[in-house]
């Protein structure tokens, strides 16, 4: 059985946007603070810490979920994905990045990072969402600025724009 | 915002895991999808000396169909099930409650036994496990058992696991032949937990009634040969005899007009799929 003691910083490797990343980490630190604090993750926002806003989020072995409500021990031998993985090197932005710049789809950007790999990762396994399904995806995310619209929108263009390219 | 520090157990299998539980006690804790217990102790309204993840148990991450019966393992997620294809026609009530247990986001890690073993009494799973009559099953270090969903569910956040047993799996009844069921919530957003819940399972002359978030615990009511205008009255019992309060949510007279509106809508809507 591993075993983790208390009060001690333990190592964490595992891969971070494909590259292997190693961090130390005491049991009780949430992934949220060890990807910003030990390794710099600056795009990881924490609004919430409990699970509600989703400005946290992202992908673990390809699957969205909440930093804030993962320990930083529990991604040992996994990958996680952060908003940074989805430009490309150059920093040329992503077409899902590049539709929610024309259609708005953030003012502040607290909201954006976690949203992204929502529906990146939805987009994904959905060729073909109707607003609804993008809507209920999304109502796992809170943005206090724009009102959806544009989220929806940009969404649903890049869905669009992916089936016509196959 | 930060959970006080605790010591990390990642067992490689179930018994490492009971034996963690036996010799720690009830300083440890179980952490299965942590969508309830980290948030609570980020707020350090529950802490624990030891968490014993069973999350990655691969072992425990099953659907299985047994005689009559849908068993389900405690590393199950609640993602896994509703994308389960055969759900809809093993057991349509899960079917439609699933979505409605939080957001795609929280479903990703939540597993299903944890929501039992959480026993919110606003959640829906235990709900649908109290209206179903399914059941729990138990482990500990000296050996299992099985209770029925209304031996285990106490009351709120309470259930009868003693500190040194772990949810290993629920089961829940495989839809029976004729029968009819519906699930509806109100909730603030969709994915919240629900200000009121209801479950309703139609067979034949019999009608039961599931509802959660308004007493401490899911509560079912059962009828049998009611005729079609005394509904409203036994409904309207039912709502009073819930006992439900006033809190931020919600009043309990609001909370009341949900169980006698939301309550004939789903015992029609159960009554229209049953034959
Ligand atoms: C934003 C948000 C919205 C949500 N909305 C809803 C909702 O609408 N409806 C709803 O029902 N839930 C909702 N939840 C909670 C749900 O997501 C949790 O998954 C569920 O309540 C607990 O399951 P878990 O696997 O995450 O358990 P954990 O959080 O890991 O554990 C919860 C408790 O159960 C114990 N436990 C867990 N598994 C076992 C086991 N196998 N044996 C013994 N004890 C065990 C733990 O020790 C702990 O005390 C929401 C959560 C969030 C963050
Ligand atoms: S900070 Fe994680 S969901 Fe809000
Ligand atoms: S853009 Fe500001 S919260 Fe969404």
């Amino acid at each position: 059985m591993l075993e983790l003691k208390e009060g001690v910083r333990h190592p964490v490797d595992f891969i971070l946007n494909g590259k292997p990343a190693r961090g130390l980490a005491e049991p009780r630190m949430l992934l949220s603070d060890f990807l910003r604090q030990e390794l710099g993750c600056a795009e990881i926002h924490v609004g919430c810490e409990h699970g509600v806003c989703g400005a946290c989020t992202v992908l673990i072995d390809g699957i969205p979920a909440r930093s804030c409500l993962t320990l930083a021990v529990q991604t040992a031998g996994r990958t996680v994905e952060t908003v940074r993985s989805l430009a490309a090197e150059d920093g040329a932005l992503s077409d899902l990045q590049e539709a929610f710049r024309r259609h708005h789809a953030l003012q502040c950007g607290y909201c954006t990072p976690g949203i992204l790999m929502s529906a990146e990762q939805f987009l994904r396994e959905r060729a073909d969402p109707s607003e609804q399904e993008v809507r209920e995806m999304l109502s796992g995310h809170i943005c206090r600025c724009t009102g959806y619209v544009g989220i929806v929108e940009a969404i649903l263009e890049t869905a669009r724009s992916r089936a016509g390219a196959r | 915002m930060k959970p006080k520090p605790f010591t990390y157990l990642r067992p490689a299998d179930i018994n490492e895991a009971l034996q963690a539980l036996a010799r720690i006690g009830e300083d440890a804790r179980i952490l299965a999808g942590g969508q309830s217990l980290l948030p609570m102790m980020n707020f350090r309204l529950a802490q624990a000396r030891a968490l014993i993840d069973i999350s990655r148990l691969a072992p425990l991450a099953y659907i299985r169909k047994t005689a009559g019966e849908i068993e389900i393992g405690a590393a199950t997620t609640q993602a896994q099930l509703l994308a389960w294809p055969q759900l809809g026609d093993a057991t349509p009530l899960l079917s439609a409650a699933l979505p409605h247990v939080g957001h795609f986001q929280t479903r990703s890690r939540g597993t299903v036994c944890g929501s039992i073993a959480h026993s919110d009494p606003a959640s829906e799973l235990p709900l649908c496990l109290a209206t179903l009559e399914g059941k729990v099953v138990l482990r500990s270090s000296k050996g299992e058992r099985v209770l029925p969903a209304a031996e285990f569910q106490t009351g709120m956040l309470a259930t009868a696991r003693r500190p040194d047993e772990v949810v290993v799996a629920v089961r829940f009844p495989e839809r029976k032949q004729g029968a009819g069921y519906a699930f509806m919530e109100m909730a603030q957003r969709h994915g919240d937990f629900a200000i009121c819940a209801v479950a309703a399972v139609v067979s034949g002359k019999t009608t039961r009634l599931g509802v959660g978030g308004v007493a401490d615990k899911p509560t079912v009511r059962e009828w049998s040969g009611l005729p079609n205008g005394e509904l409203d009255d036994a409904l309207n019992d039912f709502a009073w005899e819930l006992g439900g309060t006033d809190d931020h949510h919600a009043t309990a007279a609001y909370r009341r007009e949900l169980v006698r509106r939301l309550g004939r809508r789903a015992i029609e809507e159960a009554a229209k799929c049953s034959s």
